[in-house]
């Protein structure tokens, strides 16, 4: 008896279905040879090999467990690799609200990264607090951190993850080498009392 | 035999008299108001004499009435006879200048951490705890934030404009 096997044998047609390649950046290329400015080569391959560092205390965090669960699948972006210790990491992904005795914590763990290092608050809680506006909560994270993504919802869905991963990307894809050596990149770790 | 409300009434009576402020019957525990002075005294009491033995102490709160002047601050004991299944709600008020009370983390251990949770957030200076400070909020913190004279928001927001929540 046969068994109930199909192969799919008909290759399909990717192209009008949303999924893109990445592109070549801009420069010359010859027989044999490819020039382009470092920036635009540190920048790709950093953006697509993000590591994040889950900081889940609530509800987002179960979000973001479907996040990188088969369905939605942030390995497609490259950031399948979670990482527990900070000091392999390059996103803090801050999801959850943030009690104020918390907020020692978060500090300490954004410290542990090293340069580079991009930070996302991932809904309402990490970014302003939510509906916990009272006197335990921290309201948001961006008084003891610098937040380069916000990501709005309570909760936000895994889409709006998967947005906000993406907005890291284009971030660190653009960012220019000399950033994080800049006066005014010191000047906002200063702000937030980081050496 | 189990342990009536009025048997209760008759021992502390006995014990106390005018040290016992009020008695509240209608509720579904029998509830008393002590002297805050004789807190200590009357959870003793209860919790030695052989044929009351309020031996478990359920609970230990706080509580603020910023209306009644001179008793403003309370604190609420919830002790339990678990033999014979027979609650018991003693309460005791001081004036917010002087929140001061006798701790009773020498009868009930439990109440360590609750009386520390009392003084985090009603301020009320337990007399004789062992390690009387904050439980819950941040060490850093300089004010006690159920008292009703401060905002229970975050004082902190920016973000929350009056007119567009009514106010």
């Amino acid at each position: 008896m046969a068994r109930p096997v199909r192969f799919n044998v008909n290759p399909q047609d990717f192209t009008d279905r949303g999924i893109n390649e990445i592109e070549m950046p801009e420069g010359h290329m010859g027989e044999g040879f490819f020039t382009t400015s470092f920036d635009k080569v540190v920048g790709l391959a950093r953006k697509n090999s993000i590591w994040p560092l889950p900081f889940a205390t609530s509800c987002c965090g179960i979000e973001f467990m479907a996040t990188m669960g088969s369905h939605y699948d942030l390995a497609r972006f490259g950031s399948e690799r979670v990482g527990f210790s900070p000091r392999q990491c390059d996103l803090l992904m801050v999801m959850g609200t943030i009690a104020k005795k918390m907020g020692p914590v978060v500090r300490q763990v954004y410290l542990q990264m090293a340069e580079p290092r991009w930070v996302m608050a991932v809904g309402a809680c990490a970014s302003s607090g939510g509906i916990f506006d009272t006197y335990s909560v921290l309201q948001g994270i961006d008084q003891v951190v610098p937040v380069d993504v916000y990501v709005p919802g309570c909760p936000p869905r895994p889409e709006a993850i998967i947005d906000g991963v993406l907005k890291i990307q284009d971030l660190i894809h653009d960012e220019s080498l000399r950033r994080r050596h800049s006066d005014q990149y010191k000047h906002l770790l200063e702000t937030y009392g980081i050496q | 035999m189990s342990i009536t409300r009025d048997y209760i009434k008759e021992k502390l009576n006995a014990q106390f008299g005018d040290g016992i402020i009020s008695w509240n019957d209608a509720s579904d525990i029998l509830t008393i108001e002590v002297k805050p002075e004789l807190n200590l005294k009357v959870l003793t009491f209860l919790h030695d004499e052989p044929t009351l033995g309020f031996q478990f102490l359920t609970d230990l709160t706080g509580i603020h009435f910023p209306d009644k002047t001179g008793a403003e601050i309370g604190v609420i004991y919830h002790v339990h006879n678990l033999k014979e299944n027979v609650r018991l709600r003693v309460k005791i008020f001081v004036p917010i200048q002087k929140p001061d009370v006798y701790t009773a983390t020498g009868l009930y251990s439990g109440a360590n951490w609750m009386e520390r949770e009392t003084f985090d957030f009603y301020g009320i200076n337990f007399i004789g705890h062992p390690n009387l400070k904050r439980v819950l909020n941040v060490d850093e913190m300089d004010y006690h934030p159920l008292r009703k004279e401060f905002p229970l928001e975050d004082q902190t927001r920016i973000d929350k404009d009056d007119e567009m929540f009514g106010r």
